[in-house]
């Protein structure tokens, strides 16, 4: 029941009466109670299909280089652990090294362009065509010519990566308020104060959001580039080692590499929402929740 | 014409005999061919209260954004006779401007948007902090500078903006239309305490709007301007002692001037 409004005890009637109310809501283990059955509702359906499956496989009796069942790939986890572990650790550097230059270059890039139109012009046309060129059509030249493998597995991945963030901070660094942008002028602000008091924060949820997307497609790039090199030897990263269990049939050691790779593409994506969240948290629209 | 109170422009103003700002001859041509302003002359005296009052289309914006400096007019000049003058003979105008929109940072607290005209004329922090936050302060938003502008109301928002606008203590506040899209009680509220800030601070206020009733009240001298092509009806002086209050808002001498000005922007649109 809500209480009765008095006009006199608890309103004092002024403009600080009309703000907006941020909501506060009950928390269960220190998360929002929101929050659970988003949680909650993917494991049970995940808990279902697996039962399924492994019941699948083992009333049909389907060989495990067909269809191994989710026990079996669980064993092979963590019996071949010290191999794939290996692996997972070069593909994640490559993924990561990717992503930092991704950034670096993404965001100094667009930093240039909205400085000069004249270099948008120019040389935006072919960051598209890098772009928009598939990276397996490519990634053999590039392996050719960079001459250490790794190096090619990173400039392919970087050149996947790229691109979200450079269009999205373009169009972030444009996008700040144009009467704030006036207001800076008319302050006599430098190109460099108004870079990074305006237009620098008023990108950075595009960035983030660009970020969210590079994020995945550096670790898509690193594992695509490296089926097309298909590296041999003791360095080589998960894509090689799925290539090298698929030719000698331990399907149940491919299975258990794919799911390194998407836990590993799940824990980016949640790390970059988290890091999205927070930095934003406190003003914008998109992680703020309302009362309505 | 009625001229028992309110009169056409004196010869001399108390506080208007070396003007501020003088508008020589302006107008302003947009590129697509729309003649916002024609041929405007007008002065504005130091600690006046001025607003500029007219129908949407008549140039009022596009005057205030002039004298501010954001955008050059197409012919005539803008001159500020009181004021110096870099090496390029640009004058180094001494002003706050106020948007119709608040125009907050929305990723800096109150403080920090206050702070923001300080720390770009480089001024220490610590200094922009305490200076910031007792202009927060004289607008009644004590307690509220680690609000981020998402949490204050729009009443709030509008008293961050005109705390930016006078936090370097200029020698004229110019605003455009600031409270149109407020509900009439905080209006009412805003346009008490803008009074009381201009009375304190003694800076001279420029006021586009297009309310008849807000113009009356607020300001010491009205110009009446017309639309298609933007220019000056009339240039009347309100006379009605400050401070005005709630008494002054209700009282017969208001609405009769209300009325009088009223008349002169009908006749300045019918024209």
């Amino acid at each position: 029941m809500t209480p009765p409004i008095s006009p006199t005890a608890d309103h004092n009637g002024t403009d600080a009466e009309a703000r907006p109310v941020l909501v506060t809501e009950p928390r269960i283990l220190g998360l929002p109670a929101s929050a659970w059955p988003r949680i909650l509702a993917p494991i049970v359906i995940g808990v279902v299909t697996l039962a399924a499956w492994e019941f699948a496989v083992r009333w049909n009796a389907i060989p495990a280089y067909i269809l191994p069942g989710p026990v079996l790939i669980g064993q092979t986890l963590v019996s071949d652990w010290g191999t794939l572990s290996g692996s997972l650790w070069i593909t994640l550097k490559i993924t990561f090294l990717a992503l930092a230059a991704a950034v670096i270059v993404g965001v100094s890039l667009a930093v240039l362009f909205t400085q000069s139109k004249w270099l948008e012009m120019s040389l935006l046309p072919y960051a598209v065509i890098l772009q928009v060129t598939p990276i397996v059509a490519i990634a053999p030249l590039i392996i050719i010519w960079a001459g250490d493998v790794n190096l090619a597995l990173l400039i392919c991945a970087w050149i996947v990566a790229f691109f979200p963030i450079l269009s999205n901070t373009i169009l972030g660094l444009n996008s700040a308020d144009h009467n704030l942008v006036n207001l800076f002028q008319l302050y006599g602000a430098t190109r460099w104060q108004t870079m990074r008091h305006l237009k620098l924060p008023a990108a950075l949820p595009y960035f983030l959001a660009g970020l969210k997307i590079s994020g995945g497609l550096a670790l898509i790039g690193a594992v695509v580039a490296e089926f097309v090199a298909g590296t041999g030897g003791s360095a080589s990263g998960l894509a090689y080692r799925i290539l090298e269990a698929g030719y000698q049939l331990k399907i149940p050691r491919v299975f258990a590499a794919l799911l390194m790779i998407s836990l590993s593409g799940i824990a980016i994506f949640l790390a970059t929402s988290w890091v999205s969240h927070m930095l934003l948290r406190r003003w914008h629209e998109s992680a703020l929740k309302r009362e309505n | 014409m009625d001229t028992a109170s309110l009169s056409t422009p004196h010869a001399v103003r108390p506080e208007g005999r070396k003007p501020l700002v003088c508008v020589r001859h302006v107008s302003k041509q947009f590129g697509n061919g729309t003649l916002a302003v024609r041929d405007v002359n007008l002065s504005l005296g130091t600690g006046e209260f001025v607003s500029l009052l007219g129908p949407s289309g008549c140039g009022k914006s596009t005057l205030l954004r002039m004298i501010a400096g954001l955008g050059a007019p197409s012919t005539g000049t803008i001159e500020w006779p009181t004021t110096s003058h870099d090496a390029a003979g640009k004058p180094q105008r001494d002003l706050g401007f106020v948007f119709q929109d608040p125009t907050l940072m929305p990723w800096a607290s109150a403080l920090a948007n206050v702070m923001m005209p300080l720390t770009l004329k480089g001024i220490r922090k610590s200094e922009a902090r305490e200076r910031a936050a007792a202009m927060l302060a004289l607008v009644g938003l004590a307690g509220f500078e680690n609000s981020y502008p998402r949490e204050l109301s729009g009443g709030m928002k509008m008293r961050v903006s005109i705390a930016r606008g006078l936090v370097l203590r200029p020698k004229i506040l110019l605003m455009d239309e600031p409270f149109a899209a407020l509900d009439e009680i905080t209006r009412h509220r805003l346009n008490d305490d803008l009074l009381e800030l201009w009375w304190k601070e003694k800076f001279t206020a420029v006021f586009v709007t297009h309310s008849v009733f807000e113009s009356v009240y607020l300001s010491k001298r009205i110009v009446v301007m017309a639309a298609r092509p933007g220019r000056v009806m009339a240039d009347l002086d309100v006379d009605a002692p400050y401070p005005r209050d709630e008494l002054f808002r209700t009282s017969p001498e208001y609405a009769h001037l209300c009325r009088v000005v009223s008349g002169k922007l009908k006749e300045a649109i019918g024209s």
